[in-house]
Protein backbone atom coordinates (compact mmCIF):
# COMPACT_ATOMS: atom_id res chain seq x y z
CA UNK A 1 0.00 0.00 0.00
CA UNK A 2 1.69 3.18 -1.10
CA UNK A 3 1.99 6.13 0.86
CA UNK A 4 0.52 9.22 -0.75
CA UNK A 5 0.44 12.86 0.06
CA UNK A 6 -2.28 14.58 1.53
CA UNK A 7 -3.62 17.08 -1.04
CA UNK A 8 -2.41 20.39 -0.47
CA UNK A 9 -4.68 22.68 0.97
CA UNK A 10 -6.27 26.05 -0.70
CA UNK A 11 -8.05 29.42 0.68
CA UNK A 12 -12.14 28.99 1.44
CA UNK A 13 -11.56 32.30 -0.08
CA UNK A 14 -14.19 35.38 0.74
CA UNK A 15 -17.40 33.50 -0.27
CA UNK A 16 -16.89 29.80 1.67
CA UNK A 17 -20.65 30.63 3.34
CA UNK A 18 -22.07 29.92 -0.16
CA UNK A 19 -20.72 26.14 0.28
CA UNK A 20 -20.74 25.81 4.32
CA UNK A 21 -23.82 28.43 5.21
CA UNK A 22 -25.79 28.80 2.02
CA UNK A 23 -29.19 30.05 4.23
CA UNK A 24 -26.80 32.51 5.94
CA UNK A 25 -25.08 33.36 2.24
CA UNK A 26 -29.27 34.01 1.35
CA UNK A 27 -28.59 30.91 -0.98
CA UNK A 28 -31.84 29.55 0.07
CA UNK A 29 -34.00 26.98 -1.04
CA UNK A 30 -30.96 24.08 -1.56
CA UNK A 31 -30.44 22.89 2.12
CA UNK A 32 -33.32 22.89 4.70
CA UNK A 33 -31.03 24.42 7.15
CA UNK A 34 -27.36 25.15 7.56
CA UNK A 35 -25.11 22.56 8.99
CA UNK A 36 -23.76 22.91 12.46
CA UNK A 37 -26.52 25.45 13.63
CA UNK A 38 -27.58 24.20 16.60
CA UNK A 39 -24.72 22.63 18.68
CA UNK A 40 -26.79 21.24 21.49
CA UNK A 41 -29.92 20.79 22.32
CA UNK A 42 -32.85 22.43 24.51
CA UNK A 43 -32.17 18.98 26.92
CA UNK A 44 -28.37 18.99 27.01
CA UNK A 45 -26.34 18.64 30.39
CA UNK A 46 -24.85 21.35 31.47
CA UNK A 47 -24.09 25.23 32.23
CA UNK A 48 -25.28 27.79 29.64
CA UNK A 49 -22.70 29.72 28.04
CA UNK A 50 -22.47 31.86 24.62
CA UNK A 51 -19.18 32.63 23.38
CA UNK A 52 -18.85 36.29 21.37
CA UNK A 53 -15.87 36.99 19.90
CA UNK A 54 -13.85 38.83 16.61
CA UNK A 55 -11.28 37.61 14.39
CA UNK A 56 -8.83 40.39 13.29
CA UNK A 57 -6.19 41.02 11.29
CA UNK A 58 -2.67 42.69 11.10
CA UNK A 59 -4.28 46.11 10.86
CA UNK A 60 -6.36 45.51 14.26
CA UNK A 61 -9.55 45.04 11.54
CA UNK A 62 -12.31 42.39 12.23
CA UNK A 63 -12.28 39.82 9.61
CA UNK A 64 -16.21 40.03 7.81
CA UNK A 65 -15.76 36.99 5.87
CA UNK A 66 -14.56 34.65 8.29
CA UNK A 67 -15.72 30.94 8.87
CA UNK A 68 -14.94 29.54 12.23
CA UNK A 69 -16.00 25.55 13.17
CA UNK A 70 -16.55 24.31 16.94
CA UNK A 71 -16.02 20.92 17.92
CA UNK A 72 -16.24 20.63 21.65
CA UNK A 73 -17.09 17.81 24.00
CA UNK A 74 -20.03 17.05 26.32
CA UNK A 75 -20.57 18.48 30.00
CA UNK A 76 -18.48 15.03 30.84
CA UNK A 77 -15.62 15.52 28.58
CA UNK A 78 -17.10 12.77 26.33
CA UNK A 79 -17.40 13.57 22.15
CA UNK A 80 -20.46 13.07 20.64
CA UNK A 81 -18.60 10.19 18.61
CA UNK A 82 -18.28 8.25 21.42
CA UNK A 83 -20.08 5.95 23.51
CA UNK A 84 -21.86 7.33 26.77
CA UNK A 85 -21.77 10.62 25.26
CA UNK A 86 -25.18 13.17 26.02
CA UNK A 87 -27.30 12.37 23.21
CA UNK A 88 -28.56 15.97 23.07
CA UNK A 89 -25.16 17.57 22.43
CA UNK A 90 -23.87 17.61 19.07
CA UNK A 91 -20.53 19.13 19.95
CA UNK A 92 -20.15 20.58 16.25
CA UNK A 93 -20.94 24.02 15.06
CA UNK A 94 -20.17 26.42 12.55
CA UNK A 95 -20.35 30.32 12.79
CA UNK A 96 -19.77 33.57 10.40
CA UNK A 97 -18.74 36.53 12.01
CA UNK A 98 -22.02 39.38 11.09
CA UNK A 99 -21.10 40.90 7.57
CA UNK A 100 -20.67 44.29 9.37
CA UNK A 101 -19.11 44.42 12.53
CA UNK A 102 -17.32 40.55 12.07
CA UNK A 103 -19.06 39.84 15.74
CA UNK A 104 -19.24 35.77 15.79
CA UNK A 105 -21.59 34.05 18.62
CA UNK A 106 -21.33 30.64 19.56
CA UNK A 107 -24.37 29.43 21.92
CA UNK A 108 -23.80 25.98 23.63
CA UNK A 109 -22.75 24.61 26.95
CA UNK A 110 -19.15 24.11 28.67
CA UNK A 111 -18.08 21.06 28.23
CA UNK A 112 -16.17 18.84 30.94
CA UNK A 113 -12.62 18.12 30.84
CA UNK A 114 -10.97 15.89 28.69
CA UNK A 115 -9.40 12.48 30.76
CA UNK A 116 -7.77 13.84 34.22
CA UNK A 117 -5.30 16.66 31.92
CA UNK A 118 -6.74 18.67 29.47
CA UNK A 119 -9.17 21.28 30.66
CA UNK A 120 -12.55 22.27 29.86
CA UNK A 121 -11.89 23.41 25.88
CA UNK A 122 -13.61 24.12 22.27
CA UNK A 123 -11.66 23.72 19.65
CA UNK A 124 -11.64 25.72 17.12
CA UNK A 125 -11.10 25.70 13.21
CA UNK A 126 -10.50 29.45 11.27
CA UNK A 127 -10.98 29.82 7.35
CA UNK A 128 -11.22 33.07 5.66
CA UNK A 129 -9.68 34.45 2.04
CA UNK A 130 -6.27 34.94 2.90
CA UNK A 131 -5.77 32.06 5.29
CA UNK A 132 -4.49 29.45 3.01
CA UNK A 133 -4.43 26.57 5.93
CA UNK A 134 -7.31 26.68 8.14
CA UNK A 135 -5.82 27.61 11.31
CA UNK A 136 -6.80 25.27 14.37
CA UNK A 137 -7.12 26.33 18.01
CA UNK A 138 -8.51 25.90 21.33
CA UNK A 139 -10.63 28.46 23.29
CA UNK A 140 -10.02 27.73 27.46
CA UNK A 141 -12.13 29.11 30.16
CA UNK A 142 -10.59 32.02 32.64
CA UNK A 143 -10.48 30.45 36.53
CA UNK A 144 -10.60 26.79 35.44
CA UNK A 145 -8.15 24.89 37.81
CA UNK A 146 -7.48 22.36 35.14
CA UNK A 147 -6.04 25.01 33.07
CA UNK A 148 -2.94 25.01 35.04
CA UNK A 149 -2.22 21.26 33.88
CA UNK A 150 -3.49 21.46 30.58
CA UNK A 151 -0.57 20.47 28.08
CA UNK A 152 -1.20 22.57 25.20
CA UNK A 153 -2.07 25.69 27.86
CA UNK A 154 2.02 24.68 29.23
CA UNK A 155 3.28 24.11 25.62
CA UNK A 156 1.64 27.37 24.92
CA UNK A 157 3.99 29.39 27.56
CA UNK A 158 3.78 33.10 28.26
CA UNK A 159 1.70 32.96 24.95
CA UNK A 160 -0.81 30.71 26.99
CA UNK A 161 -3.30 33.63 27.89
CA UNK A 162 -4.28 34.17 23.75
CA UNK A 163 -6.41 30.68 24.48
CA UNK A 164 -8.55 32.09 27.08
CA UNK A 165 -12.09 33.62 27.07
CA UNK A 166 -13.11 35.57 29.79
CA UNK A 167 -16.40 36.56 31.15
CA UNK A 168 -18.14 39.94 30.22
CA UNK A 169 -20.42 42.07 32.54
CA UNK A 170 -22.97 39.81 31.41
CA UNK A 171 -21.59 36.41 31.78
CA UNK A 172 -21.32 36.05 28.17
CA UNK A 173 -17.46 34.37 27.17
CA UNK A 174 -15.35 37.14 25.07
CA UNK A 175 -12.88 35.24 22.97
CA UNK A 176 -11.00 37.09 20.21
CA UNK A 177 -9.27 35.42 17.74
CA UNK A 178 -5.78 37.68 16.09
CA UNK A 179 -4.18 36.20 13.32
CA UNK A 180 -1.08 38.77 13.39
CA UNK A 181 0.40 41.02 16.28
CA UNK A 182 1.94 41.04 19.73
CA UNK A 183 -1.27 39.34 21.02
CA UNK A 184 -1.19 36.73 18.11
CA UNK A 185 -3.41 33.65 19.13
CA UNK A 186 -1.51 30.25 19.52
CA UNK A 187 -2.32 28.43 16.35
CA UNK A 188 -2.02 24.58 16.58
CA UNK A 189 -0.06 21.95 14.60
CA UNK A 190 -1.18 18.83 15.63
CA UNK B 1 -13.58 6.56 17.11
CA UNK B 2 -9.71 5.04 16.74
CA UNK B 3 -6.90 6.43 19.45
CA UNK B 4 -4.68 5.95 16.57
CA UNK B 5 -2.92 9.01 15.58
CA UNK B 6 -2.57 10.93 12.45
CA UNK B 7 1.46 11.37 10.49
CA UNK B 8 1.85 14.88 11.29
CA UNK B 9 0.82 17.71 8.34
CA UNK B 10 3.72 17.97 5.92
CA UNK B 11 3.76 22.20 6.72
CA UNK B 12 6.35 22.59 2.97
CA UNK B 13 3.77 20.30 1.01
CA UNK B 14 0.75 22.98 1.68
CA UNK B 15 1.47 26.65 0.73
CA UNK B 16 2.70 28.67 3.88
CA UNK B 17 0.72 31.29 5.67
CA UNK B 18 2.27 34.48 3.95
CA UNK B 19 2.56 34.09 -0.10
CA UNK B 20 3.62 37.24 -1.01
CA UNK B 21 1.58 37.64 -4.17
CA UNK B 22 -1.38 37.13 -2.34
CA UNK B 23 -2.39 39.91 -1.22
CA UNK B 24 -5.05 39.32 1.12
CA UNK B 25 -2.28 36.75 3.12
CA UNK B 26 -0.27 39.95 4.30
CA UNK B 27 -2.35 41.06 7.02
CA UNK B 28 -4.11 37.33 7.91
CA UNK B 29 -0.91 35.02 7.86
CA UNK B 30 0.02 34.25 11.49
CA UNK B 31 3.99 35.00 11.67
CA UNK B 32 4.17 32.93 14.93
CA UNK B 33 5.15 29.12 14.30
CA UNK B 34 2.16 26.47 14.90
CA UNK B 35 2.40 25.04 18.54
CA UNK B 36 2.92 21.51 18.17
CA UNK B 37 0.96 19.26 19.83
CA UNK B 38 0.14 15.80 20.64
CA UNK B 39 -3.69 14.49 19.23
CA UNK B 40 -5.92 13.68 22.18
CA UNK B 41 -9.40 12.89 22.15
CA UNK B 42 -10.26 15.99 20.56
CA UNK B 43 -7.93 16.16 17.99
CA UNK B 44 -8.67 12.28 16.67
CA UNK B 45 -12.37 12.45 17.32
CA UNK B 46 -14.92 14.09 15.06
CA UNK B 47 -18.44 14.87 13.69
CA UNK B 48 -20.35 12.10 12.23
CA UNK B 49 -22.65 13.38 9.38
CA UNK B 50 -25.20 10.26 8.42
CA UNK B 51 -26.62 9.61 4.55
CA UNK B 52 -29.81 11.09 5.68
CA UNK B 53 -28.61 14.73 5.70
CA UNK B 54 -28.30 14.57 2.13
CA UNK B 55 -31.40 15.64 0.17
CA UNK B 56 -32.68 14.38 -3.09
CA UNK B 57 -30.53 17.06 -5.83
CA UNK B 58 -27.56 18.10 -3.06
CA UNK B 59 -25.44 16.44 -5.73
CA UNK B 60 -26.55 18.00 -8.73
CA UNK B 61 -25.99 21.69 -9.10
CA UNK B 62 -27.82 21.86 -11.70
CA UNK B 63 -30.84 21.56 -10.87
CA UNK B 64 -30.67 21.93 -6.71
CA UNK B 65 -31.16 26.01 -7.30
CA UNK B 66 -32.96 25.91 -10.36
CA UNK B 67 -36.95 26.08 -10.92
CA UNK B 68 -38.93 23.41 -11.41
CA UNK B 69 -38.20 22.58 -15.33
CA UNK B 70 -35.67 24.41 -15.49
CA UNK B 71 -31.94 24.12 -15.49
CA UNK B 72 -28.42 25.84 -14.81
CA UNK B 73 -26.73 27.54 -17.39
CA UNK B 74 -23.00 26.26 -18.67
CA UNK B 75 -21.50 23.41 -20.02
CA UNK B 76 -22.67 20.46 -17.98
CA UNK B 77 -19.92 18.52 -15.91
CA UNK B 78 -19.76 15.67 -13.82
CA UNK B 79 -17.17 15.27 -11.20
CA UNK B 80 -16.43 12.13 -9.54
CA UNK B 81 -13.37 9.89 -7.76
CA UNK B 82 -12.69 8.69 -4.63
CA UNK B 83 -11.64 10.54 -1.21
CA UNK B 84 -8.66 8.65 -0.17
CA UNK B 85 -6.01 8.65 2.89
CA UNK B 86 -2.50 8.56 2.93
CA UNK B 87 -2.51 5.02 3.53
CA UNK B 88 -4.20 4.62 0.25
CA UNK B 89 -7.17 3.52 1.94
CA UNK B 90 -10.81 4.97 0.55
CA UNK B 91 -12.46 7.16 3.15
CA UNK B 92 -16.31 6.03 4.00
CA UNK B 93 -18.90 8.31 4.81
CA UNK B 94 -17.15 11.06 4.58
CA UNK B 95 -19.06 14.52 4.48
CA UNK B 96 -18.25 16.63 1.23
CA UNK B 97 -19.21 20.24 0.14
CA UNK B 98 -18.79 21.98 -2.71
CA UNK B 99 -18.84 25.72 -4.02
CA UNK B 100 -18.45 27.55 -6.88
CA UNK B 101 -19.09 30.65 -9.53
CA UNK B 102 -21.69 29.85 -12.57
CA UNK B 103 -20.41 29.30 -15.45
CA UNK B 104 -19.82 33.39 -16.29
CA UNK B 105 -17.71 33.22 -13.31
CA UNK B 106 -20.51 34.71 -10.93
CA UNK B 107 -20.73 33.94 -7.14
CA UNK B 108 -24.47 33.90 -5.96
CA UNK B 109 -23.15 36.46 -3.16
CA UNK B 110 -24.07 39.43 -1.85
CA UNK B 111 -20.35 41.31 -1.56
CA UNK B 112 -19.74 39.51 -5.20
CA UNK B 113 -18.82 42.55 -7.63
CA UNK B 114 -18.13 40.98 -10.94
CA UNK B 115 -20.01 42.67 -13.59
CA UNK B 116 -20.99 39.17 -15.25
CA UNK B 117 -24.27 38.24 -14.86
CA UNK B 118 -26.24 35.89 -11.88
CA UNK B 119 -27.67 32.97 -13.29
CA UNK B 120 -30.74 32.57 -11.62
CA UNK B 121 -30.98 28.67 -12.10
CA UNK B 122 -27.43 28.44 -10.66
CA UNK B 123 -26.93 28.60 -6.54
CA UNK B 124 -23.10 27.35 -6.33
CA UNK B 125 -23.01 24.66 -3.51
CA UNK B 126 -23.50 20.73 -3.63
CA UNK B 127 -23.01 18.16 -1.25
CA UNK B 128 -22.23 14.77 -0.53
CA UNK B 129 -21.11 11.82 1.62
CA UNK B 130 -18.80 9.48 0.24
CA UNK B 131 -19.51 5.48 -0.43
CA UNK B 132 -17.71 2.78 1.60
CA UNK B 133 -15.05 2.37 -0.81
CA UNK B 134 -14.58 6.40 -0.81
CA UNK B 135 -15.94 6.99 -4.34
CA UNK B 136 -18.22 9.66 -4.78
CA UNK B 137 -19.93 11.62 -7.96
CA UNK B 138 -21.80 15.01 -8.63
CA UNK B 139 -23.33 17.14 -11.53
CA UNK B 140 -22.53 20.50 -12.43
CA UNK B 141 -21.67 23.30 -14.64
CA UNK B 142 -18.10 24.27 -15.39
CA UNK B 143 -17.36 27.32 -13.42
CA UNK B 144 -15.90 30.09 -15.56
CA UNK B 145 -12.91 32.18 -14.92
CA UNK B 146 -13.11 35.67 -13.19
CA UNK B 147 -10.86 38.59 -12.15
CA UNK B 148 -10.03 39.58 -8.62
CA UNK B 149 -8.76 42.43 -6.95
CA UNK B 150 -5.06 41.67 -5.77
CA UNK B 151 -2.75 42.46 -8.45
CA UNK B 152 -4.09 45.03 -11.58
CA UNK B 153 -5.01 41.91 -13.77
CA UNK B 154 -5.55 38.52 -11.72
CA UNK B 155 -7.64 36.23 -12.84
CA UNK B 156 -8.40 32.75 -10.96
CA UNK B 157 -8.67 29.79 -13.10
CA UNK B 158 -11.93 27.95 -13.23
CA UNK B 159 -11.99 25.84 -10.08
CA UNK B 160 -14.38 24.54 -7.42
CA UNK B 161 -14.06 24.68 -3.88
CA UNK B 162 -13.98 21.45 -1.67
CA UNK B 163 -14.89 20.92 2.01
CA UNK B 164 -13.92 17.94 3.47
CA UNK B 165 -14.28 16.13 7.39
CA UNK B 166 -13.07 13.06 7.11
CA UNK B 167 -13.56 11.13 10.39
CA UNK B 168 -11.86 13.37 12.15
CA UNK B 169 -11.19 17.20 12.94
CA UNK B 170 -7.63 16.71 12.91
CA UNK B 171 -8.40 16.12 9.04
CA UNK B 172 -10.22 18.67 8.24
CA UNK B 173 -9.33 19.95 4.65
CA UNK B 174 -10.70 22.85 2.13
CA UNK B 175 -8.66 22.69 -1.04
CA UNK B 176 -9.79 23.58 -4.33
CA UNK B 177 -10.11 21.70 -7.95
CA UNK B 178 -8.98 22.94 -11.29
CA UNK B 179 -9.61 21.78 -14.74
CA UNK B 180 -7.18 20.21 -16.89
CA UNK B 181 -5.50 22.37 -19.74
CA UNK B 182 -6.68 25.24 -18.03
CA UNK B 183 -3.80 28.31 -19.19
CA UNK B 184 -4.70 30.72 -15.71
CA UNK B 185 -3.57 27.76 -13.79
CA UNK B 186 0.24 28.75 -14.08
CA UNK B 187 -0.46 32.58 -13.49
CA UNK B 188 -2.90 32.32 -10.35
CA UNK B 189 -0.92 33.52 -7.06
CA UNK B 190 -3.17 31.27 -5.16
CA UNK B 191 -1.91 28.10 -6.54
CA UNK B 192 1.01 29.35 -7.07
CA UNK B 193 1.28 29.51 -2.89
CA UNK B 194 1.60 25.93 -2.95
CA UNK B 195 5.42 25.43 -3.12
CA UNK B 196 5.58 22.68 -5.76
CA UNK B 197 4.26 21.81 -9.23
CA UNK B 198 4.38 17.85 -7.90
CA UNK B 199 1.44 19.27 -5.08
CA UNK B 200 -0.01 21.22 -7.73
CA UNK B 201 -0.80 19.08 -10.07
CA UNK B 202 -3.13 16.69 -7.19
CA UNK B 203 -5.30 19.62 -7.85
CA UNK B 204 -5.75 19.36 -11.66
CA UNK B 205 -8.59 17.40 -12.48
CA UNK B 206 -7.77 15.67 -15.74
CA UNK B 207 -11.10 15.16 -18.56
CA UNK B 208 -12.49 11.36 -17.89
CA UNK B 209 -13.91 10.57 -21.26
CA UNK B 210 -15.04 6.43 -19.95
CA UNK B 211 -17.15 8.67 -17.46
CA UNK B 212 -18.76 11.03 -20.04
CA UNK B 213 -22.45 10.39 -20.97
CA UNK B 214 -22.92 10.87 -24.59
CA UNK B 215 -25.00 13.60 -25.91
CA UNK B 216 -25.10 15.04 -22.08
CA UNK B 217 -22.19 15.83 -19.92
CA UNK B 218 -18.47 15.70 -19.89
CA UNK B 219 -16.45 14.34 -16.49
CA UNK B 220 -13.48 15.28 -14.55
CA UNK B 221 -12.09 12.78 -12.38
CA UNK B 222 -10.85 14.27 -8.84
CA UNK B 223 -9.36 12.05 -6.32
CA UNK B 224 -8.43 13.52 -2.75
CA UNK B 225 -6.38 12.81 -0.19
CA UNK B 226 -6.88 13.66 3.59
CA UNK B 227 -4.19 12.58 6.33
CA UNK B 228 -3.94 8.60 7.32
CA UNK B 229 -2.98 7.80 10.26
CA UNK B 230 0.31 6.09 11.69
CA UNK B 231 0.37 2.81 9.45
CA UNK B 232 2.51 0.99 11.84
CA UNK B 233 0.62 1.84 14.65
CA UNK B 234 -3.06 0.92 12.75
CA UNK B 235 -1.49 -2.71 12.45
CA UNK B 236 -0.98 -2.75 16.05
CA UNK B 237 -4.50 -1.36 16.90
CA UNK B 238 -5.90 -4.32 14.26
CA UNK B 239 -3.99 -6.60 16.43
CA UNK B 240 -5.76 -6.11 19.53
CA UNK B 241 -2.08 -3.95 21.16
Amino acid sequence: MGQLKESPSQTAGPYVHIGCVPNFAEVTGVYPADLGQVIVGDEAVGQRITIKGRVFDGAGAPLLDAMIEVWHADANGVYASQEGADPHVAGFGRVAGDQDTGVFEIATIKPGSIGDEHAPHLSLWIVARGINTGLHTRMYFAGDPLNAVDPVLLAAGDRANTLIAHPDDGGDFVFDIHLQGPAETVFLDM
Amino acid sequence: MSNTPFVPRDRGWHPPAFHEPYRSTHLRAPQQKLLKMPQSTSELSGPVFGHDLIGELDADLIHNFAASGEAAIGQRTIVHGRVLDENGRGVPNCLVEVWQANAGGRYRHKKEGYIAALDPNFGGCGRFITKEDGSYSFRTVKPGAYPWPNGPNDWRPAHIHFSLFGHAFAQRLITQMYFEGDPLIDLCPIVGSIPSREAVDRLIAPLDMKATVPMDARAYRFDIVLRGRDATLFEHEREGM
